[in-house]
């Protein structure tokens, strides 16, 4: 912590940025709130721990008119998945790579709150603190320790880039590629259901949803100025829970984020009803990796895989 | 060039024009589904021939992953048709129109208004 505050303080002091965007402690206990630093007073509430669990970069395009005010330079501090995050931004040409300042942190998964409440039977969490592989949590007439390794995100279970691919400035040293974990273990198994055990896991998983559309916003690759489910003239789906323009308005994000997905797990943790938001996301994700060789946010020069082709790949699916 | 060519396709196609088949969102399918249609064909010049130069070839990978989510899920992604026939192309395009015209009269009508779900 110490670390990463002196950093920034020292990028402060060589005038290398003008805001810095990271965590501070919220104001619950397992939160944090997004912090943004414009004035050096406010660094030493700067944090870094298990509960960062934001992808930061989405203020980068979804307030982009605020803070790309005076051609501001921004420093932003980022995990593994933020960092592709932003990989993309720059790909994509939402920010130019010399207006932003990464700095890496070394991530080692964040908590989804939710599985710490379900840990609990619901029941408020009125202290919170983690101590290496525990995480002790203790509320009015309980108290207990648990694996840490049990409320960590899905998504951090499956993570292969903890650390930023690309950045200006690493707290510590950053890892390369983790080969342990097997990303796809979820598809795999989902592959593995017969067809109507697949359409059934779907179709119980999505009827859950209340189309409060959180997962949209707090997605760091769906920026669009107007989503296709607000659009009204003309109206692509209609606006109510209803299970067919649900699970349509799903698909269609899921396509829209093909290649473009940096498995953050933003959506997941914040789905108010605990979907399994990544499950699709992640087979589009293993498709497109076999297809076409292509990891969302690791290459900054190399084109999204849905905005890039090859003249002579295959093309069985298309019937002459 | 099918109609001056005086060649025969169904007429219960509805030829919805496009400036390219890049500019088709995978929502269009799916609204057009919705609405009542039983099938959505595509058409796009050949690789290489787009107007756009590349337009064609975005399409092609996403058709592709549409495709593959729709099957992974058990829905009917023969409904949905994505076929390389050129403006000029009107023998190809009658016969194109003809076979799946002839697939979705197998697979039978859209049954999305009896039905909760493709
Ligand atoms: S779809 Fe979910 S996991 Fe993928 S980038 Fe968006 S928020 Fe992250
Ligand atoms: S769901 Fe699609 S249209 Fe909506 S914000 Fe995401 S990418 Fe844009
Ligand atoms: S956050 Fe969850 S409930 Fe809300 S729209 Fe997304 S999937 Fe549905
Ligand atoms: S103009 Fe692009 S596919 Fe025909």
């Amino acid at each position: 912590m110490k670390e990463l505050q002196g950093k920034i303080k020292q990028l402060f002091d060589d005038k290398k940025v003008d805001l810095v965007i990271g965590w501070e402690k919220g104001s619950l206990p397992m939160s944090s709130s997004p912090l943004f630093i414009n004035n050096p007073e406010d660094i030493n509430k700067l944090i870094f721990d298990e509960t960062c669990q934001n992808n930061l970069a989405v203020y980068l395009t979804k307030d982009k008119r605020r803070l790309s005010k005076d051609n501001k330079k921004i420093g932003i501090v980022v995990k593994g998945c933020d960092a592709r995050s932003l990989v993309l931004y720059c790909v994509e040409q939402q920010v130019k790579r010399e207006n932003i300042v990464i700095v890496g942190v070394p991530c080692n998964g964040v908590i989804d709150k939710k599985k710490v409440l379900e840990k609990t039977d619901n029941r408020e969490v009125l202290e919170y603190r983690c101590d290496g592989n525990k995480v002790f949590v203790k509320g009015r007439d309980f108290e207990l320790s648990i694996n840490k390794i049990e409320v960590l995100s899905d998504s951090c279970l499956s993570c292969t880039y903890p650390d930023a691919p690309e950045f200006d400035e690493f707290i510590g040293t950053p890892r390369s590629e983790d080969k342990t974990k097997d990303e796809f273990k979820n598809v795999n198994d989902f592959e593995k259901l017969s067809l109507d055990k697949r359409w059934a896991t779907i179709n119980k998983e999505y009827s859950k949803c209340v189309r409060c559309y959180a997962c949209r916003n707090v997605c760091p690759s769906c920026y669009c100025n107007t989503c296709f489910v607000d659009q009204n003239d003309p109206q692509w789906i209609g606006k109510s829970p209803e299970i067919t323009d649900t699970i349509i308005f799903h698909l269609i994000r899921n396509l829209h984020v093909a290649g473009r997905c940096v498995e953050c797990g933003a959506c997941a943790r914040a789905c108010p009803e605990g979907i399994d938001l990544l499950l699709l996301n992640k087979k589009i994700t293993k498709e497109i990796r076999e297809r076409f060789d292509y990891t969302a946010g690791i290459d900054i020069n190399e084109k999204p895989a849905m905005a890039a082709y090859c003249e002579n790949e295959k093309q069985d699916f298309i019937m002459g | 060039m099918a109609g001056t060519g005086r060649l025969e396709y169904p007429t219960s196609i509805m030829a919805l024009r496009v400036l390219c088949s890049s500019r088709i969102d995978p929502v269009f399918l799916l609204k057009a589904y919705l609405k009542g249609a039983d099938g959505v064909l595509i058409g796009g010049c050949h690789p290489g021939d787009c107007h756009y130069e590349t337009g064609n070839y975005y399409t092609r990978r996403r058709f592709m992953i549409l495709k593959t989510i729709f099957d992974s899920l058990g829905l009917k992604s023969e409904r949905f048709r994505l076929s390389w026939i050129s403006a000029s192309e009107g023998v190809k395009f009658a016969k194109v129109a003809n076979e799946f015209t002839e697939t979705i009269n197998n697979i039978g009508p859209n049954d999305t208004k009896n039905n909760m779900f493709l």
